[in-house]
């Protein structure tokens, strides 16, 4: 139990007494509040430490370490992880060039996942629009029909899109029986098939939170802008739009993020020919057995992650105080 | 009112609106004409379910009529867009645009025209003085008390300079005292405006002190249109009787002439009939509670059932020898419970045409 602490001094008289001792009082109170408080926190701080923050700083300092021949790490400290992302070391004399291979990786990762981003939130926002504006009892039905695809594994969803998109898939094979095409279209193995990979995983993301903005949405507010004057287009983009934005924010913050960071979805829609940060990273703790250069890649998609988060809170941020 | 007060500028022509279909077909309205004079401010009084709201979102557009049409300033418009309307809609809960200020929301509707920004702006400050809210520009409007947001929402129908100003119900959210400066203060705004205004409510008292003219609808009907004094004092329907203030409804016998009624009692009166209509034998008459007098020398004889003293006067409930009972307004003292009295009656008494 939380011991009160003894009032520094003997009770005073008056009213000033009474200030004093209330002052007191209200110290212990607060006092016992704020230890009752770390007590209910206790068990998540212990997750996020754990969990969170003790596997972060083992990356952080395998990261600066020596790989081991066969995995693992040599304590030895290094920067070679970081030089690595960006020079390529020659094999002969040992001195470093400037090499884009990793950074056009990283461009390529954040290129899908932005398209993706814009992509879902393209397809979900008439979708989620369409869901809100339903009568009350049926939305939780066409809720679950989004979520239904959550209900199967995503590698097997990711190989039934496979499966459609291939040479020999159903899209192939019915347009070359219409005799629209004579070969099939290379779909399977390109950035195209990664990206529809990606919209099809990550856009109930989208839709949900969407929805959750939607739903709130007073349609007296849209008759009103109608009456003002606002065509549709005007509606969406001065009511609508911003009305939604903490959802779209928050849409477009599951989609991304996941989307960055992507394994599955490329390596089988992508083949594993043109990698994806996530792939690099899987790729280094694998067959290249670079425990530190893995380490040091993982790290820099953590800071690209929250400099990109940090620069759209300020943004949406901003907005909101113009409006 | 100006000298073009006698044109019209809506016309709704027969217009029906249903809503769902077979077993669950609702006609919200049916078969409607009125005619809604410049510069007038017309009210569209009844109970919940009558129709009126429809028919004002019928005017601004919200919804379309299943049949008729509706003429604003002489051009058909029953089927355009909200948004191609020169009418603008005061809601009942205001529906203010939470993430823009005042100014913004005054300015709406300007900048949808996309009128240039020194109109706008120019507008924004001619409406905010208007509605003496100048010093509040820059709140959002989730920072305003009810009356203020009320000051806003008017500010933003009024700033592109309509034709007509719906308002549908603007004063139900506000305190008895506030909707009273609001009524002053709406009535104000209509004669400086001179823009026509169609005020929608269920508040009989409301409609009475504001209105040029009042329809009185019920179950998808207007029942009767005309200035307040008239809808009072010559209630043309049963319904228009009882809804507007205290009334009582006696049986009579109507002479083929129809200037002549004979109450239940063989009291015979002068009869004034609802305009246009000839009517004649078994007929109800009504007769307002302050239209009626103790009287040594009236005419209607009864005993007094019941007295019920409410401040300024009582209202004296009297059983009439035909077994009716009427409802007398005494200003001064009232006779006792039991007491015989006699009645005057008004000069003529109204027959309602049902």
């Amino acid at each position: 139990m939380v011991a009160l602490p003894e009032p520094q001094s003997q009770p005073k008289r008056g009213a000033e007494a009474n200030a004093a001792n209330l002052a007191v009082a209200r110290k212990a109170i607060e006092g016992g509040a704020r230890r009752r408080r770390w007590q209910l926190l206790s068990p998540s701080m212990i997750v996020i430490g754990v969990f969170g923050l003790f596997p972060l700083t083992i990356t952080l300092i395998y990261s600066f370490l020596s790989p081991g021949n066969f995995g693992g790490v040599t304590w030895e400290f290094t920067t070679d992880a970081y030089v690595q992302f960006l020079f390529e070391r020659d094999i002969f004399d040992d001195t470093l060039s400037f090499s884009t291979t990793y950074l056009s990786i990283y461009g390529r990762s954040i290129g899908l996942a932005f398209g993706a981003t814009v992509g879902a939130l393209l397809i979900g926002f008439p979708m989620a629009y369409f869901i809100a504006s339903k009568p009350p009892e049926q939305r939780n039905l066409w809720l679950f029909l989004i979520t239904l695809p959550f209900w199967t594994n995503l590698l097997i969803r990711t190989y039934a899109i496979l499966l459609i998109i291939r040479d020999e898939g159903i899209i192939n094979v019915s347009l070359q029986g219409m005799g629209l095409i004579d070969a099939p279209l290379g779909m399977l193995y390109t950035d195209g098939a990664v990206f529809l990979g990606l919209i099809y995983s990550y856009l109930p993301f989208m839709v949900l939170p969407l929805y959750a903005s939607l739903e709130k949405l007073d349609f007296k507010l849209v008759e009103a802008a109608y009456d003002l004057y606002a065509t549709r287009f005007q509606v969406l983009r001065h009511i609508i739009v911003p009305m939604a934005k903490p959802g779209i924010v928050a849409g477009c913050i599951l989609v991304f993020i996941p989307g960055l960071g992507a394994y599955i979805t490329p390596e089988l829609l992508g083949g594993g020919k043109e990698l994806m940060i996530g792939n690099l990273i899987a790729l280094q703790f694998g067959g290249s057995r670079n425990w530190p250069f893995g380490s040091a890649a993982a790290l820099i998609l953590m800071v690209v992650v929250m400099l990109s988060l940090i620069v759209y809170v300020r943004y949406a941020g901003k907005e909101r105080a113009h409006g | 009112m100006s000298e073009n007060s006698l044109e019209t500028m809506i016309l709704a022509d027969s217009v029906t609106k249903t809503f769902g279909q077979g077993d669950s077909l609702v006609r919200a309205l049916d078969d409607v004409s009125v005619a809604i004079r410049k510069n007038e401010f017309f009210t569209l009084l009844g109970p919940s379910g009558c129709g009126k709201t429809t028919l004002l979102r019928l005017i601004a557009g919200f919804e379309l009529p299943s049949k008729g049409t509706i003429l604003l300033d002489g051009q058909e418009i029953g089927h355009l867009p909200p948004y191609k309307r020169p009418v603008n809609t005061v809601f009942q809960n205001y529906a203010l645009f939470p993430h823009m200020s005042v100014a913004r929301n005054i300015g709406f509707g300007l900048e949808m025209q996309g009128r240039p920004k020194a109109e706008v702006d120019g507008a924004i400050d001619e409406m905010l003085a208007l509605v003496q809210m100048e010093h509040l520009a820059g709140r959002r409007t989730d920072q305003l008390s009810g009356g203020q947001q009320q000051r806003v929402a008017l500010a933003r129908a009024l700033a592109p300079h309509p034709k007509v100003l719906l308002l549908d119900e603007p004063l139900s959210a506000l305190d008895l005292k506030l909707r009273k400066e609001m009524q002053i203060e709406l009535k104000r705004l209509q004669s400086e405006t001179g823009i026509t205004f169609v005020f929608v409510t269920h508040d009989q008292e409301e409609a009475l002190t504001m209105s040029d003219r009042i329809a009185v609808m019920a179950a998808g009907q207007i029942l009767q249109v005309g200035p307040p004094r008239e809808i009072y004092t010559q209630p043309a329907r049963r319904f228009v009787a009882d809804f507007i203030g205290d009334i009582n409804i006696l049986e009579a016998d109507l002479a083929a002439s129809g200037k002549e009624v004979t109450l239940q009692g063989g009291l015979k009166m002068p009869a004034q009939l609802p305009e246009g209509l000839a009517l004649s034998g078994r007929v109800s008459v009504a007769i307002r509670p302050e239209d009626m007098s103790f009287d040594p020398k009236g005419a209607m004889r009864g005993t007094v059932s019941n007295v019920v003293y409410f401040g300024v006067g009582s209202n004296v409930h009297v059983a009439l020898p035909s077994g009716e009972d009427v409802t007398v307004r005494c200003a001064g003292v009232a006779p006792e419970k039991g007491a015989e009295v006699r009645i005057k009656l008004p000069a003529a008494l109204q027959v309602l045409a049902d």
